[in-house]
């Protein structure tokens, strides 16, 4: 087993724990935006709480599937065109919310106000369901042939773990969305997100779990990993009952990365198994770049991340404090100075 | 109908990057013109820079946004629909779009939303650092993109491992001298973009504000500055913000000529070494000569040489061009494609990868009249947008803008110029580079090339290409639409627009309850 190849795949794995971390609450505010209040005050509150982070936090995504094209270019190729479709989708997903949450505020009229936040949540919705279906996939596997493609049409890729994979990343979104908002408002929105919050979190958990136990049918000593994703949730559970948003949040952080080291972890050193043959899987070997590259990458990378982690605290930090309505500026009318 | 999955891949990529570089030169540009003022600002308090600032760093910020979402497919793209492509360059292609992700797009992404969200709540000094951090991040991102574009046209630093190209030096591919070139050229390029920018919107509202009747000339024809109570932020400081951001544009234009000239210059003296019949292609040279063509025209049916005329021709000029003398002649498409015919092999390879198009003969010519046009108007769009900003020094030269309507429509429309040459410029670039998506390097690592046919992924089938083609430029379509809207309402909006203060029929924020402080800026 390549050392290098190992700790790639360690890095990509922590890249997209840091994008569902991040993003995921991200994509469960927009969600919520045409839920959880009517009052546009309220509405905006919600998109104020991401709104200097949101763009940061998506570039993990871009980071993680950067970084497969440089140290597995064969996963990046297999996976990705595999989910053609899937990915199409979420490509217009993803390009849905990015508008959504820029144009929003800059016009006045209801309609243009209640397409955005439409756009927003489906857009949300959508990103959440593929990557969750996308890191599902990878993990339990696709029809693929000899040569690393998929195999069966263009929709051969539907199957129980797309399914579960794409639910649980829309409820992990949801309810980490929640939980976010519960310790980052204040009043009404934080009141309604606490009381939502506990009501979902349990059922919203459901078919990450079910994803989080497959590893252990991979490997035996996985239950560890997934007790702990299942202590964390239930731990976090209770805080947001007692109001502790801060701890559920990290908790809720935890029950997510205690699952994905067992669901990588159980399916290493596969990075995307064949349900065909098992001698189709791409392993990590087979799949990563020369030991040149990696060792670039990986000097780049060690150097770079604390950095980008640390301005990105920084960027936290200055934002710090909760949100309330009464910090919502009166929508501003666009003054007319040319007439024509 | 057969429909050839190569073509449908080709055009969707094609169309969703040309788009994604609608966005891209109009931020890099915009973004350090913008930077530069609030910089005057902060070093001088003149507020007529911050109002400049603010103004166009609101229409900067309605552009960045779509720049990123169109970013993504990008990203997304090579392994979606040149999975074979990917898997071939992924050793050496790959690092410099994680090198981008890493070192470009977390800087500018959380630095962009620092400064967005920070007036006013950030020290000034630190707000300021912010904006300096996202431009750079932009530009960092352009030389990376860049790198891993120019390795396709002219591979380095790599050696082939069981057929594949495997990176040996980083530093090589880095440095990379086609890629050196070919990002200070699109440095300029977006540079020519965000000075044409300030220059036909400065103009509009100048206009206006002689049509509206706030600004006058005397008898010499030097401006008399007035204000109105009515119009919201049309106040004396209202006409310097314009008239400076005016001149800013417009020399910043004429700069970035000469800096795309210089540097496509290096460009071509490079391409004429590197890609031969890409040059040769663009000047519709069928035989070996040293005349530059002005005019050419060819039967468009064909694409080959029987069906060319030079109509116009300037000896020499060519030769300078390639070479730095006149009399050295240059190679035409009927020298070179015996050549490459030797070189590279008359057919595609019978080999399973390349699926129904193993065994077909390679056709190493480009389409000549998108080559030859492309050259012309991105040299021809960049002359004209230079040419629009001298002219606009010139008649703005005491001050204010002649109140005639066409003018101000002119300008406005001159805008659109330097994004066409950007345009031509890529698309040239391109589709001169057919048909291999990763060139030959002809002098070191001639063996390292990939014909397109064999790039697409192989199990991706039509149906799904029109449908992310169809979807997408759709999308584009729309959003497009909506863009252009919110740019032109916030440009009428004037600079209240982007300062609610300066608006005198505004009424204050309310504060309802506990005295806490409004957010200086909220979506
Ligand atoms: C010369 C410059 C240039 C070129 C050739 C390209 N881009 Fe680009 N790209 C930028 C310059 C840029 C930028 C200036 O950095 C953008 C444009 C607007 C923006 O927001 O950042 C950007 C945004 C952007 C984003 C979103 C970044 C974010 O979230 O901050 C991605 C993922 C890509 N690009 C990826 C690509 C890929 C894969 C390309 C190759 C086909 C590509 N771009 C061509
Ligand atoms: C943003 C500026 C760019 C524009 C406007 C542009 C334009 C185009 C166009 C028009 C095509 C189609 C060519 C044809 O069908 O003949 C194309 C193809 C392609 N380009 Fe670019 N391109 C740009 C940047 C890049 C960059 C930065 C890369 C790589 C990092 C790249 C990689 C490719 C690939 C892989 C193809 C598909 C294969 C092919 O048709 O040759 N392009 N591009
Ligand atoms: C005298 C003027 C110019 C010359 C001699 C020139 C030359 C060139 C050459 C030779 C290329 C092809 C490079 C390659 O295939 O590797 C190129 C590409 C390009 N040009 Fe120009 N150009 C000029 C003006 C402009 C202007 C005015 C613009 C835009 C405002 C522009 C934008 C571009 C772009 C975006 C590309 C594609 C990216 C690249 O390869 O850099 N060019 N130019």
């Amino acid at each position: 087993m390549e050392i290098l190849a190992t700790i790639w795949f360690v890095l990509i794995v922590v890249l997209w724990m840091g994008y569902l971390f991040l993003d995921g609450f991200d994509l469960g505010v927009g969600m919520m935006m045409p839920f959880l209040s009517r009052s546009e005050r309220s509405k905006r509150v919600l998109l104020n709480s991401i709104g200097p982070v949101w763009e940061g936090n998506e570039v993990w995504l871009i980071t993680a599937a950067g970084a497969m094209f440089a140290a597995f270019p064969h996963w990046y190729a297999s996976l990705f065109s595999a989910l053609y479709i899937p990915l199409t989708i979420c490509l217009l997903a993803l390009i849905f919310r990015a508008v959504a949450i820029e144009y929003r505020g800059k016009g006045h009229s209801e309609r243009w106000k209640s397409f955005w936040t439409w756009a927003l949540a489906v857009g949300s919705a959508g990103t959440a369901f593929c990557i969750g279906a996308l890191l599902a996939l990878t993990t339990i596997g696709l029809p693929l042939n000899g040569h690393g493609d998929m195999v069966g049409g263009p929709f051969a890729w539907m199957s129980w773990p797309a399914l579960v994979g794409g639910l649980g990343g829309l409820g992990f979104s949801l309810a980490h969305g929640l939980i976010y908002l519960g310790l980052k408002t204040r009043g009404e929105v934080r009141a309604r997100s606490r009381r939502w919050a506990g009501r979902i979190m349990l059922p919203a958990a459901i078919p990450f779990l079910i994803w989080f136990a497959y590893s252990i049918t991979q490997r035996t000593w996985l239950v560890i990993p997934v007790l702990i994703a299942v202590a964390a949730l239930i731990v976090a559970f209770f805080a947001v009952r007692a109001g502790a948003e801060k701890r559920a949040f990290i908790l809720h952080g935890i029950f997510l990365i205690a699952g994905l080291v067992a669901v990588f972890a159980g399916a290493f050193p596969n990075v995307l198994p064949s349900t065909i043959d098992p001698a189709n899987s791409l392993t990590i070997d087979a799949a990563s770049s020369s030991d040149y590259t990696l060792n670039v990458m990986l000097i780049v990378t060690i150097v770079i991340l604390p950095i980008i982690i640390a301005y990105q605290i920084f960027s936290y930090r200055m934002f710090l404090g909760r949100i309330a309505e009464t910090h919502i500026p009166e929508a501003h009318r666009l003054p007319v100075a040319i007439h024509s | 109908m057969e429909l050839d999955p190569v073509l449908i891949g080709r055009w969707q990529f094609g169309i969703t990057t040309v788009y994604h570089f609608w966005m891209v030169p109009l931020t890099l540009g915009l973004g350090m013109l913008v930077a530069i003022l609030q910089t005057i600002y902060h070093r001088t308090g003149n507020e007529v820079y911050l109002r400049a600032a603010k103004f166009f760093g609101k229409l900067f910020l309605i552009n960045f946004i779509m720049g990123v979402a169109t970013g993504l497919v990008q990203e997304f793209q090579f392994g979606m629909a040149w999975s074979e492509y990917s898997r071939f360059v992924g050793d050496v292609f790959g690092a410099p779009l994680a090198l981008e992700a890493l070192l470009a797009f977390f800087l500018e992404s959380t630095f962009l939303g620092l400064w967005i969200f920070g007036w006013g709540r950030l020290p000034r000094a630190v707000h300021l650092g912010s904006l300096w951090l996202a431009v750079i991040g932009t530009w960092l991102s352009a030389y990376f993109i860049i790198v891993a574009n120019s390795w396709m046209q002219h591979p380095v630093g790599v050696e082939m491992v069981d057929g594949r190209p495997v990176m040996t030096d980083v530093w090589a591919v880095l440095g990379n001298n086609t890629a050196i070139a070919a990002f200070t050229h699109t440095i300029f390029g977006a540079l020519a973009v965000g000075g044409s920018f300030l220059l036909g919107i400065s103009w509009y509202h100048l206009y206006h504000r002689r049509k509206d009747g706030i600004d006058t000339v005397g008898a010499d024809g030097k401006v008399i500055v007035g204000s109105s109570k009515e119009l919201p932020g049309r106040d004396k400081t209202d006409h310097t913000v314009w008239i400076k951001s005016l001149r800013i544009g417009a020399i910043v234009g004429v700069l970035a000529f000469a800096g795309v000239s210089i540097t496509g210059d290096i460009q071509s003296k490079l391409m004429f070494e590197q890609q031969p019949m890409k040059m040769a292609s663009a000047e519709a040279a069928c035989h070996d000569g040293t005349q530059f063509s002005v005019l050419t025209i060819a039967d468009p049916s064909s694409n080959d040489c029987d069906g060319v005329q030079n109509i116009f021709e300037i000896p020499g000029l060519l030769s300078f061009l390639a070479n730095g003398d006149f009399d050295t002649p240059v190679h035409g498409v009927t020298t070179l494609l015996p050549e490459y015919q030797e070189r590279y092999g008359t057919h595609i390879p019978d080999d399973p990868r390349y699926g129904e198009h193993a065994g077909e003969p390679v056709d190493y010519q480009p389409i000549m009249i998108v080559t030859y046009w492309g050259f012309r108007m991105m040299i021809g769009f960049g002359a004209l947008a230079a040419g629009v900003c001298l002219i606009g020094l010139w008649l703005a030269r005491k001050g204010t803008v002649p109140e005639s309507k066409w003018l101000s429509r002119g300008f406005v429309l001159a805008i659109t110029a330097p994004f066409l040459a950007n345009s031509a410029g890529w698309i040239f670039t391109e589709m001169g580079r057919q048909p291999f998506v990763v060139a030959p390097n002809p002098a070191q690592l001639d063996g390292v090339f990939m014909y397109t046919q064999a790039a697409l992924s192989p199990e991706v089938t039509p149906g799904m290409l029109l449908f992310s083609l169809i979807s997408l430029a759709s999308v584009y379509g729309i959003l497009m639409v909506v863009e252009l809207r919110l740019i032109t309402k916030y440009v009428k909006g004037g600079v209240a627009s982007a300062m609610p203060e300066l608006d005198q029929t505004n009424t204050k924020p309310t504060i309802t309850d506990n005295g806490d402080d409004v957010l200086s800026f909220a979506y």
